[in-house]
């Protein structure tokens, strides 16, 4: 039989459990999304997915993390779709930290659905054809001539059933197919439709454990004293007063920073503030001013760096081109600023490590720990808990590591909780940068160079393959990275959440200078990327420009919306997915401007959840618009001058306008969704702004223009 | 530290604790109850909201020793499984995301319901000041108007 697996080399991630029929199931069944309805049967694995009991309740497991972009929900469709089962005999359970059994465990790209589309698809396959198998065996037919019918498998000829409760037991003892059936995108029963969030019930009722309210036997809150500006080192501390706080146990150096443990959150929060530390700065203490500063410096010198593309020649076709267009866009750092804010259960013992929590990326930070504590990765369990968001700050694990240090170190199991305060002004952040564009047309209007020069912090390269890359003859693009001690990470649709509000807008200002309008003047750059492709083309022009004609459609874009409304548009081809925007502005007597609309059509292949996916797009946008407008993160030699919510404002409901949005009918593979309905969003707000006043938006946050309400 | 008595969700507890201790780490840290959340600790999120009496308060900034002897009620202690009407809604229209800021959005509201049980979209926007980071605004509006029809 074990020969038998190996052959499988496509169908790695089934072969595990495939064998292990009889098994209860073991471990983190806290998670689990709802209770059974039809009391408890035995349970058998079918495989590394699929677990069905002997009542033919069907559980099925979720191996990605879910930060609030539904693949808990949506990655066991596609399962169940193949599995033929009912929906509502399914349960979800949350899969820990397994690379024998599945791979790419991580929340980031927009990659969960795009990266399991067919692997889970065959995996559901797979389970039923074993039961199939199992029901013809148990007829003594030929499985070719039975067939599934919602959890259950008919034979043509007599038309005698039998459910999978049955026959799981068989099942679960037989060879695993190689070759299975995937139905065709026109039979789908499951994907495509409204499928609530499978943890909706737990999350109503306050039920549902997040990794903030870990708590086990024996274990310790802890919390950490840092630096309070980047770049600083702890010199010396005095924590007498911070041990006389009630219920502060323990006080522990790690490294640069300086641990307080007790028996509540508050308690050892209110010992964090008592100790007295002494903090060196180091070389570089820079404050916004001087970043901005530096960064106009750097970008009024001719780029240095090797271009990240270059396609014709910029400079001639600047020499040579009838009209010429210079702007420059600034971002501030943002923080991501997940509503649960960071934390982790640790529990270090000399024979290995358990780790579980809110994490993106849990491999990851598991070799990372193994490595720290000298243990083999075997030894270390990583087990994630639905995140209170994730937005790409919980891809990193520095979190984990502090909690894994101080278990350590104190000897005890601990859940580390950051303050809210900790939180927003220890990184990591959206790098800030400023991007300077250049471009010209020809005696035509035609488009015929673009020149893109950045500088940012850290981790703030351009797209080199963004729009228009591909449709300009001659087009280059420059990226400088400035050194800082600032943490930088990913913050959802990376370099995408700014660079399609400078391209966009950029695009926008020159379609007003040649007096074209903004829809048609993308659509003709468009069509110069079909018509004559320059070098690699990453989006696909027709798709592109299906969602822009079809969000122009839905605004009624050049029709008149009525007196002070005014429309501004954006597209943004962003993990593999095609967003475009339209934003309708209202003019208030006061002359101030509220952001009223947002249209939105979105091309992202065939929709697995339609109620999940308008729900992360909506949220996209919102997300979009509310960073757009509002919120900075500013430094003063350093240190963050906001660190909580008073002083940076997210948005509110207040300030969220109404949203429409349209999915692009397809039965193209689905790609990327968790981001791509971010980056149109800031700029279909400053181009209607611009419509509406004639002030063109250039900074981020819009608010600080004071042309909004 | 003080013995301070305390009743939640109708039950009655008695709990040792700085008085100044806010009522939000009481309720999670030594009653247990977690579906009460900390997002900031200023009263600025939401998360942490919860009923004092039939008014909805922040936890996060409420002294322990003020609420002695007051009717407290958590997330867990507006229904026994969920059937309160405005949870049925927010599970109908589908609103969480990441549903970390649900229970106290779902406590604002409630309390909203309470004093005004047909709420306009201004009155909606008015009283539902909790940040939702994931952006589900329109949807727990839509499911404030469902609860308010059901209700």
């Amino acid at each position: 039989m074990n020969e038998q697996i190996t052959k499988l080399n496509r169908r790695d991630f089934i072969k595990i459990s495939a064998f292990t029929g009889g098994g209860l199931v073991l471990g983190f069944n806290v998670l689990s999304s709802c209770s059974p309805e039809r009391g408890d049967g035995v349970i058998h694995d079918l495989n590394a997915f699929v677990k069905i009991d002997t009542n033919g309740m069907v559980t099925l497991m979720n191996p990605n993390p879910e930060i609030g972009q539904g693949v808990k929900t949506s990655l066991p469709m596609l399962v169940a779709e193949e599995l033929d089962v009912d929906w509502k005999d399914v349960k979800v359970e949350q899969a820990g930290l397994d690379t024998e059994k599945y791979k790419r465990q991580v929340a980031g790209g927009s990659g969960s659905v795009r990266e399991s589309w067919e692997s889970f698809r065959e995996a559901g396959a797979t389970a039923r054809q074993l039961l199939i198998n199992a029901a013809a065996a148990e007829w003594s037919v030929s499985p070719n001539t039975c067939y599934t019918e919602r959890g259950m498998v008919v034979h043509k000829a007599t038309g005698k059933k039998i459910g999978y409760g049955q026959l799981v037991e068989k099942a679960a003892t037989m060879e695993v197919p190689t070759d299975v059936n995937i139905k065709p995108i026109q039979s789908f029963a499951i994907i495509g439709k409204r499928i609530p969030n499978v943890d909706n019930r737990a999350i109503v009722t306050g039920q549902y454990k997040y990794g903030i309210d870990t708590k086990r036997e024996g274990m310790r809150y802890a919390t950490l004293v840092r630096p309070p500006a980047f770049g600083q080192t702890l010199k010396s501390f005095d924590d007498a007063e911070a041990k006389k706080q009630p219920g502060v146990e323990q006080v522990i150096r790690i490294d640069n920073k300086i641990a307080v443990l007790g028996r509540s959150t508050w308690e050892v929060m209110q010992g964090a503030k008592k100790i007295q530390a002494e903090w060196e700065d180091g070389e570089s203490m820079e404050s916004t001013a001087d970043y901005q500063r530096n960064f106009k410096e750097v970008l009024s010198r001719r780029p240095t760096e090797t271009p990240q593309r270059k396609d014709g020649d910029v400079q001639r076709a600047f020499s040579g081109g009838a009209k010429v267009f210079e702007a420059m866009y600034e971002a501030p750092f943002l923080a991501h600023n997940t509503m649960e804010p960071m934390n982790f259960f640790a529990h270090v013992r000399p024979d290995g490590a358990e780790l579980y929590g809110p994490i993106q990326t849990p491999e990851g930070t598991r070799t990372r720990v193994a490595k720290l504590l000298d243990m083999p990765e075997g030894k270390v369990t990583v087990m994630m808990t639905r995140m209170g968001g994730g937005f790409g700050r919980r891809l990193m694990s520095d979190f984990v590591e502090e909690a894994v240090l101080v278990s350590n170190a104190a000897g005890v199991p601990v859940n580390l909780i950051w303050s809210r305060e900790d939180d927003m002004g220890g990184g990591y952040y959206r790098p800030m940068c400023t991007y300077q564009y250049k471009a010209a047309v020809d005696t035509d209007n035609k488009l015929i160079a673009w020149q893109h020069h950045s500088v940012g912090v850290t981790g703030n390269s351009a797209r080199a393959g963004s729009f228009p890359a591909g449709a300009v003859p001659n087009l280059q693009v420059n990226a400088h990275e400035y050194k800082s001690p600032v943490t930088t990470a990913p913050w959802r649709g990376p370099i995408h959440n700014f660079i399609a509000f400078s391209e966009q807008s950029f695009i926008d200002e020159i379609a007003h200078a040649i007096a074209k309008d903004p829809v048609a003047f993308r659509l003709e750059v468009l069509e110069q990327a079909k018509q004559h492709p320059i070098g690699k083309v990453e989006y696909d022009p027709d798709r592109f420009a299906g969602v822009i004609k079809k969000v122009a459609e839905m605004a009624g874009w050049g029709t008149s919306k009525g007196a002070n409304v005014y429309q501004g548009i954006a597209a943004q081809y962003s993990f593999n997915s095609y967003v475009a925007q339209v934003a309708e502005l209202v003019k208030q007597d006061d002359g101030k401007l509220k952001i009223k609309k947002i249209y939105c059509a979105v091309d992202c292949g065939i929709v697995v959840n339609k109620s999940g996916a308008e729900n992360v797009v909506e949220g996209g946008i919102i997300d979009g618009i509310g960073h757009a407008m509002y919120p900075e993160l500013t430094l003063t030699k350093g240190k963050p001058d906001q660190v909580n919510f008073n002083t940076y404002h997210m948005i509110q409901m207040r300030e969220v306008p109404e949203i429409e949005i349209q999915f692009i009918e397809s039965d193209i593979n689905p790609t990327g969704l968790g981001e791509p309905g971010l980056p149109p969003a800031g700029p279909a707000v400053a181009n209607a702004a611009f419509a509406a006043t004639g002030v063109r938006l250039r900074a981020q946050p819009f608010i600080k223009s004071g042309i909004f309400a | 530290m003080a013995t301070i008595n305390l009743t939640v969700n109708k039950k009655k507890y008695e709990v040792d604790a700085d008085p100044q201790m806010p009522l939000l780490w009481v309720i999670r840290d030594f009653i247990g109850l977690t579906g009460t959340k900390y997002g900031c600790g200023i009263a600025q999120c939401g998360a942490c909201t919860v009923h004092v009496g039939d008014a909805a308060v922040r936890s996060c900034t409420i002294p322990v020793e003020s609420v002695r002897d007051q009717q407290i009620t958590t997330i867990e202690g507006i229904s026994k499984d969920g059937e309160h009407p405005v949870q049925r809604a927010w599970e109908e229209i589908d609103v969480p995301q990441c549903g970390y800021c649900q229970s106290g959005q779902i406590m604002a509201a409630v309390a909203l319901l309470k004093s005004n049980s047909k709420p306009t979209d201004e009155d909606i926007n008015e009283s539902m000041t909790n940040i939702c980071r994931c952006g589900t605004y329109n949807r727990i509006k839509k499911a404030i108007k469902l609860a308010s029809e059901n209700g």
